[in-house]
């Protein structure tokens, strides 16, 4: 079975994210950059599926600027065989990104697509579920554990009252929650070695994608910050303020 | 007017309470309907649908292929439901939940629109504020005209809607064919026990990685049955395995805004504050004076968990 794996290029979880000053987007020059967390997550799984023998190749797509090339890159040392980088300097809604997955998944024919379930920077949490709509075939959000039997697959998923567990027919869409597993780390040879694993670069445009209606995006601001208050020196000073608040009878 | 089609999350029984905040959300963009899809003999959720103000109608769509919430199998019915309503509804809401945040997005791709994910604010009937960057960011995006407008709900953006309505409960369905290829097979719930929900509660005491263990755990629970609070965790403790994963505040975790919040050990990472930020009145008790948390507390307590929780707990007693 191939795995089609979605990879995003997004502002690295570790730097705090700042309004550039016209308010128009924010800060990204100068700012590391990196594979979506929850895509990386993803791929590991993909990787760990080939390992054990359950799929025979995993291909790694991208749409993004062409230095979005550097992330497929860290995708084809960390394992993947090969990948496929579609550019576009425009913003990239998340119907617009299903549709383009689906003219890959048509030409690609995958018998799985692993995502994660939200990239980091707009938080949408909307393709996968847009990609398989689109696609007419089942989707399991949030997983956090997942068992292949033959033609379906089990997927656990993390929901609001504890773990859903259900049963999609392949192929489907998978989307992926943090304790899924823990991505493994890129090792020097394996950084040489990705340079010579093929990495297909295509104009988005060329795609022949029919763009749905956009959101118009306005102002970023940063949120309002909250008051700080007060630091009390005792906890009978701390029952006195609650109390005195109304939160404490 | 315009008519809005507000997705209903429950569990067979009872409504989840975000869907009171997400109505007070909904009658501010026009007449609300609630769609309500069950299996034929779990009908309890119309019922306190209907109670709710602001409701108009609601839509109680019964099918055997409704049992467990199925995104696969609801999201072609809601689709439908959103065309086939005379000239068709204007919004098309669900709650921000994880219920929420599986279907409408698998509605919007069948609809071919784009969907607003997170609504926290309205400016006017199609422009909205939505956080993107765990909550760093506040960004405005308006939806074109011409398309149904559809959006999940941030619940803690908003406050229930009180329950004293009694909206007609009418049968609908659609002709919408439903998959077989997506099957339930069911809940495990972990946590709380019969402590009040984490995401209903009015009061919440969380821990943090400074609780230290699993069994240190226990001192949360004391204090949180002594309040009648519900009990949350950082993600941090959550990782280090003390408490399982459905109790996790934050960004990754449950959004939450109770009105007092009990942050214990916990050091106030910006992932757990996104998870807090509508909170009415934090309390933050952690040895670390310079813990980022005491910047956002509206209460401080600097010092050793383990000697201020119980003294808090006598404290209380002598209340």
């Amino acid at each position: 079975m191939k795995i089609l794996v979605g990879i995003k290029r997004v502002i690295d979880y570790n730097v705090r994210v700042q309004v550039n000053r016209e308010g128009t987007g924010v800060v990204k020059d100068g700012v590391k950059m990196s594979i979506n967390p929850f895509d990386e997550i993803a791929l590991e799984e993909a990787l760990r599926m080939k390992e054990r023998g359950a799929a025979t190749e995993v291909v790694v797509v991208s749409i993004g600027p062409e230095a979005a090339q550097q992330q497929l890159r860290t995708a084809l040392a960390m394992g993947a065989d090969r990948a496929l980088l579609l550019t576009s300097d425009e913003e990239i809604q998340p119907l617009t990104a299903a549709r383009a997955l689906l003219a890959v998944v048509k030409e690609e024919d995958p018998g799985l697509v692993l995502l994660g379930k939200q990239a980091i920077d707009d938080d949408a949490n909307q393709v996968g579920q847009m990609l398989a709509a689109l696609w007419d075939r089942p989707q399991a959000t949030f997983v956090s554990a997942l068992e292949f039997d033959d033609g379906s697959a089990k997927a656990t998923r993390e929901v609001d009252a504890g773990l859903e567990t259900i049963e999609v027919d392949l192929p489907a869409v998978i989307t992926v929650d943090l304790r899924l597993n823990e991505p493994r780390f890129v090792k020097m040879p394996d950084i040489m070695k990705a340079k010579r694993k093929p990495l297909d670069i295509r104009p988005f445009a060329e795609l022949g994608v029919e763009l749905p209606p956009q959101l118009e995006t306005g102002r970023y601001e940063p949120p309002p910050r909250r008051q700080g208050g007060v630091k009390v020196d005792s906890v009978e000073a701390l029952v006195a303020a609650l109390k005195d608040k109304g939160l404490l009878s | 007017m315009s008519t809005v089609l507000l997705i209903a999350d429950h569990d067979g029984k009872n409504l989840n309470t975000g869907i009171a905040r997400s109505v007070a959300c909904a009658r501010q963009l026009g007449t609300v309907h609630v769609a309500v899809f069950h299996a034929p003999d779990e009908d309890a959720a119309c019922a306190a649908a209907a109670k709710l103000d602001g409701v108009s109608r609601v839509l109680s769509i019964s099918d055997p292929a409704n049992e467990g919430p199925l995104a696969a199998v609801l999201a072609p019915q809601v689709a439908a439901l959103a065309r086939e309503h005379e000239g068709g509804y204007d919004y098309v809401l669900a709650p921000s939940t994880t219920f929420g945040k599986d279907l409408l997005p698998r509605v919007a791709a069948l609809l071919g629109v784009p969907q607003v994910s997170d609504l926290m604010e309205i400016i006017d009937a199609r422009t909205f504020k939505r956080p993107i960057y765990a909550g760093n960011v506040i960004t405005t995006v308006k939806v074109p005209e011409g398309i149904p407008v559809l959006a999940t709900v941030r619940i803690a953006s908003f406050s229930a809607v009180d329950a004293g309505g009694d909206a007609p409960i009418v049968s609908a369905s659609t002709s919408a064919e439903l998959p077989t290829h997506t099957r339930y097979i069911g809940l495990s719930a972990a946590g709380g026990g019969d402590r009040p929900d984490l995401q209903s509660a009015t009061r919440v005491v969380a821990g943090g990685r400074g609780v230290g263990s699993k069994e240190n755990f226990e001192i949360i629970y004391r204090l949180a049955d002594k309040l009648g609070a519900a009990v949350g965790a950082s993600r941090a403790a959550v990782d280090a395995g003390y408490v399982p994963n459905d109790m996790q505040v934050g960004q990754t975790g449950k959004i939450i805004a109770p009105d007092l919040y009990i942050a214990v050990g916990i050091s106030g990472a910006i992932q757990h504050m996104t998870g807090i930020k509508d909170v009415g009145c934090i309390v933050a008790i952690n040895k670390d004076g310079d813990a980022p948390i005491f910047e956002a507390a509206d209460f401080g307590l600097v010092g050793d968990l383990f000697q201020l929780l119980p003294a808090l707990e006598k404290a209380l007693d002598g209340s």
